[in-house]
């Protein structure tokens, strides 16, 4: 027999484990899934998780969607640590587009080497300004900031749908509910030639390496780990939580305002009415299986992306749909939480009592047991 | 005929699944455990209540489906939250993605077919009365079943005893421990019954709001139910009238837009969800009223050893 027992302190190894028990678990039930739909599972594994990598174009495409994903994960994870369920990245994602979008469209096409750094800057900030709401709700009227984030994804994919049905919408474009395409000055480049990769990637990964510095090596960083660990010890300390959560909000509203000025100057190249296939809810996964680490999240990001691409692969080879990517997103943050248990728990082997005990001593050891 | 009764009566059709839903919850967040898997439940309640449906030409078959596939979902919430103990907002949230890819993967053949919309019940008499048979005998079977849960859950909650173990365990599942009260088993017996009342809320919007099945079509309505929760400061009455001003909120966009009022579409329609972040601040504004209301141990883990 097994049983659980509390570790001592908190397993480091298992932490590292426990997102690839996690994925092992997804690929078992991936195994399972696909023989029962009828598919040859060997087949459909390389579809998934093979092909797509298989080419230059492949590998750009990956890092394309790791880039969104990296940038709202490492948001979401700050703000996680810090005891902030900030679930609402797509919406700020959105408003970034939507902010950084404009400014592209007042550019039109003209050449000023303004416009990028203006759209970047204008992404960031549509994203923080969205965030900023239910930090501002949150510190001033004591309002669950998980509920606001995520009535504010709707509200702004409402905002995004009005602008491409109505002021934004291209003249000439045939009624699409789209805008007419960007300058070249307003398209970010390409990174790799023969693939679609931006720029959107190197500010993605420097992100990280900032953020790392600041949850490893700031006071800030500090003071936001330990509200998250220890609330009691933190407001002892006189580490404000408001300020916590201001920063959490607005930094994550940040990235993730780059996140969506980046796909829509990016491989979008126009504002069009879906712009993230829920990059911004996907996130969170990533943060969970970055175990909420900035370098853990890059991992994350890449295994996110790569479930999204599979899924596209399988959808056209197989004729599997696409939503079997969602399907494989949230078995593998359940498996992860299952997983997670053996961080703080361990198996522990329990020694049958010996039959020769009398009858209540034999009692008394189950009891104890 | 009064243009005010059609008005009323889709209002209450817009309100019923947002009660099934926030009442189940209710019960759920009474017993300590917060469980934000709502809007997960609800669509895997709308497509296999819609596919059962299909298949066996009965509602009731439908809801039935809906109700299982709903406790389905919530048995694996309640095995990682009770049992492995796992963070409730994260499993929560887990949950949620889950039931949208699932539902999505499970429903891919499902989407633009028809269904036959569960019909209003007749009873005869009272249905012919002018305009008050229309309000108030006019409806299908869920409708008056919801007021039927309303009551047994407000008698569970507020005069049986089993529902004072269950306020207890929320309250101090330690205490509750110590005195014999089974918390677990009980936490587990309310988890299950906010995945049914989940699950029943989804197939009333993919059986007869809009009668098929459409990928993500909750539209998040589970987490206005889980709002309607703090809105109803954890009160089985509030939580329905409040329910009722949503499905007002929600109706009165439609209504607008059909008067032809000169304001885009998109702004209507973001009514619901500006409307639940105004009402969550003006109940939260003050901190004492979610300090005095919420059951206290709401979210935390509990293990019997600790």
């Amino acid at each position: 027999m097994f049983r659980l027992e509390r570790r001592a302190t908190p397993s480091s190894t298992m932490s590292i484990v426990s997102p690839l028990l996690a994925a092992s678990a997804m690929l078992i039930t991936g195994f399972l899934l696909f023989s029962f739909l009828g598919k040859d599972p060997i087949e459909a594994f390389y579809l998934f998780f093979i092909k797509p990598l298989s080419s230059t174009y492949g590998i750009g495409e990956l890092l394309l969607k790791t880039t969104p994903l990296l940038l709202c994960g490492l948001g979401l994870a700050l703000g996680f640590r810090a005891n902030v369920w900030n679930i609402g990245a797509e919406g700020q994602l959105t408003m970034g587009a939507i902010a950084g979008g404009g400014v592209a469209l007042w550019f039109g096409e003209s050449d000023s080497s303004l416009a990028m750094p203006l759209m970047l800057l204008a992404g960031i900030l549509g994203g923080m300004a969205w965030a900023a709401i239910p930090a501002f709700l949150r510190t001033r009227f004591n309002t669950n900031e998980i509920l606001v984030t995520l009535m504010l994804v709707y509200i702004s994919q409402l905002v995004l749908s009005w602008l491409v049905h109505g002021p934004w919408r291209d003249p000439q474009g045939q009624n699409y509910p789209q805008s007419q395409g960007f300058g070249d000055a307003e398209t970010m480049d390409v990174l790799i030639s023969g693939t679609r990769v931006t720029w959107g990637i190197v500010y993605a990964l420097g992100l990280a390496i900032i953020a790392w510095v600041f949850s490893q090596k700031t006071f800030a960083g500090f003071r936001m780990q330990v509200a998250g660990l220890a609330p009691a010890a933190a407001a002892y300390a006189g580490f404000s939580e408001k300020r916590n959560i201001w920063i959490a909000l607005l930094l994550c509203g940040g990235a993730a305002g780059l996140a969506g000025i980046c796909e829509v100057a990016g491989p979008i190249g126009r504002m069009q009415q879906e712009i993230s296939p829920g990059y911004g809810f996907a996130a969170i996964i990533v943060a969970w299986i970055g175990r909420l680490h900035p370098i853990g999240v890059i991992f994350g990001a890449l295994l996110m992306s790569l479930l999204y691409l599979g899924g596209e692969s399988a959808q056209m080879g197989m004729g599997l749909p696409s939503a079997i990517t969602g399907l494989f997103q949230g078995l593998l943050l359940f498996y992860l939480l299952a997983a997670d248990l053996f961080i703080t728990f361990r198996l522990k082997r329990v020694v049958a009592a010996p039959e020769n005990k009398t009858p209540q001593m034999a009692t008394k050891l189950e009891k104890a047991a | 005929m009064n243009p005010l009764v059609p008005m009323i009566a889709s209002t209450v059709v817009a309100a019923t699944p947002l009660i099934y839903a926030a009442l189940g919850e209710t019960v759920v967040e009474r017993s300590g455990v917060l469980n934000l898997g709502i809007e997960g439940m609800m669509l895997i309640g709308a497509v296999s209540g819609f596919a059962a449906t299909r298949a066996s030409g009965s509602d009731t078959v439908g809801f039935l489906a809906a109700a299982s596939a709903g406790m389905a979902l919530s048995l694996v919430f309640g095995f990682l939250t009770l049992n492995l103990q796992t963070n409730q907002v994260a499993t929560g949230l887990a949950l949620t993605l889950f039931g949208i890819g699932l539902s999505a993967f499970v429903g891919h053949d499902l989407a633009g077919l028809p269904v036959d919309r569960l019909e209003p019940i007749h009873i005869p008499l009272l249905t012919a009365i002018p305009v008050v048979g229309d309000l108030l005998f006019h409806y299908d079977i869920m409708v008056y079943l919801s007021v039927v849960l309303y009551l047994a859950v407000l008698w569970f909650l507020s005069k049986s005893r089993m529902g004072l173990t269950l306020r207890a365990i929320g309250e101090s599942p330690h205490v509750a421990h110590a005195i014999g009260k089974p918390v677990l088993t009980t936490r587990y017996l309310a988890v299950l019954f906010g995945g049914a009342m989940a699950g029943i809320a989804g197939a009333y919007l993919s059986l007869v709001q809009t009668p098929m099945w459409v990928e993500g079509m909750s539209a998040g309505k589970g987490w206005i139910a889980l709002a309607l929760v703090v809105f109803g400061t954890w009160k089985p009455t509030r939580v329905v009238i409040g329910a009722y001003l949503f499905g007002g909120v929600t109706q009165f966009q439609l209504f607008a837009q059909g008067f032809g009022l000169p304001v885009p579409t998109e702004f209507l329609s973001m009514l619901p969800y500006a409307a639940t972040i105004i009402v969550l601040v003006i109940i939260c504004r003050d901190p004492k009223t979610i300090l005095l209301n919420q059951p206290a141990s709401l979210g935390h883990s509990f293990h019997s050893a600790a």
